[in-house]
């Protein structure tokens, strides 16, 4: 199984590196946008008094892979205690079945879950799950969304790590300074926002789920192979445990046939 | 030498072009769309179609989009593929499947235990039991 998740590894990590172009592509674009001054600010892009927020929690499907949710699980019960402590009310929507049987027996507010992801994640499968928080947002439910999930270090570290895309925050885009000017839009402004908008918080979810998809195999690979290495040790041991038992035996056959035959 | 355009075109899950070109054609929202280089910047989303990447006079890449954005700079066009066919009623369907997944598994929690969940308990209860047992042979 080591080696097995050790392919897959492989597999998943170029996977997160194809969507890197298409994240950094349309962060650009919404850098650009940021500072271009559109004549219409769109709702994504402003802040307001948080009384509510969502949460996207990505976990593996599958267990056998170390402390990797649980980890997570342990970084997202701080901040929901955090926010309780706050006065914060949390929606969670869940991503992989580990994180969805681990909200359903707690006491939060699960709104959404999806399960059973293919091994090759398309992105169609993510579309439902960011609609129901973006809706959300647009409905003034939630006023701030975050996504949760395993930042791929190397492959022996994974961090939990907790990221806010919501409202998207002009600061945490760098500034750019080729002077003012906008773009022409077509059809028009509103349109074309909404639609990049949804597609970027759609791309960083995305990114999210491979990422943590690469870490769940990578943390496979590790926790795989102690196993093998435990049990090989394991192997060892009862190997001289049966070697000792069947020594014993042998010598007390012979013992036996020679007193018999002493005392024939 | 004539002038040319960096194009890029993304989607989602894959980088699928990136290069230098005379003129780029895409089906944008209003109408089909030629982008020389020295464009005016402009951004526009895209129908399901044909975009054009023609490199020079012999050379030309035709790619199919399902729609997506288009992003023009002077010297630089992007375009942001989209993976899957778009539509709302598609959309809400995942949403609302979304949802109901979630609803179900909340009122399930005295029925049924999924075998998740079965497996974690098996584990703590396994765990206990190894404590106690440590316990035991510390004591006697």
């Amino acid at each position: 199984m080591e080696m097995v998740a050790a392919s897959k590894m492989r597999k998943t990590k170029d996977r997160m590196q194809a969507t890197r172009p298409y994240s950094k592509k349309i962060s650009q674009i919404i850098k650009h946008l940021a500072h271009a001054n559109p004549e219409y600010k769109h709702p994504f892009l402003i802040k307001r008094d948080v009384k509510r927020v969502g949460m996207i929690v990505i976990t593996s499907d599958r267990g056998l892979c170390g402390g990797l949710n649980s980890n997570l699980f342990r970084k997202t019960l701080t901040q929901l205690k955090q926010w309780q402590t706050d006065g914060v009310e949390v929606d969670v929507c869940a991503i992989g079945g580990k994180g969805a049987s681990f909200f359903a027996h707690l006491d939060v507010n699960l709104v959404a879950q999806k399960t059973k992801l293919s091994e090759t994640v398309h992105q169609s499968e993510i579309f439902g799950i960011v609609k129901v928080m973006l809706d959300a947002y647009d409905a003034n439910t939630i006023d701030e969304l975050y996504v949760v999930s395993n930042e791929f270090v190397n492959t022996m570290t994974q961090k939990p790590t907790i990221h806010k895309v919501l409202p998207v925050s002009a600061d945490q885009l760098e500034p750019d300074l080729s002077g003012h000017w906008d773009y022409l839009y077509e059809p028009d402004a509103k349109e074309v926002l909404d639609k990049l908008l949804t597609r970027y918080i759609e791309s960083i979810v995305y990114q999210g789920l491979v990422e943590n998809n690469a870490c769940e195999q990578a943390a496979r690979m590790v926790a795989m192979k102690s196993a093998s290495d435990n049990a090989g040790n394991l192997i060892k041991e009862l190997q001289l445990v049966y070697n000792k038992a069947r020594q014993a035996a042998i010598t007390q056959e012979i013992s036996e046939i020679v007193a018999g035959a002493a005392a024939v | 030498m004539t002038m040319t355009i960096h194009v890029d075109i993304v989607s989602a899950e894959q980088e699928i072009f990136s290069g230098l070109a005379e003129m780029v054609f895409a089906p944008a929202e209003l109408g089909e769309v030629g982008i020389s280089p020295r464009h005016a910047p402009f951004i526009s989303s895209l129908k399901p179609g044909e975009v054009r990447v023609k490199v020079n006079d012999k050379e030309s890449h035709p790619f199919y989009v399902s729609g997506g954005i288009l992003e023009v700079q002077p010297h630089l066009v992007t375009v942001l593929a989209d993976t899957a066919i778009r539509a709302k009623d598609i959309d809400e369907a995942a949403a609302l499947d979304a949802k109901a997944k979630a609803e179900e598994a909340l009122a399930d929690k005295s029925g049924k235990i999924d075998y998740a969940t079965a497996q974690a308990q098996l584990l703590q209860a396994m765990m206990q039991l190894q404590t106690i047992e440590r316990l035991r042979k510390r004591g006697s």
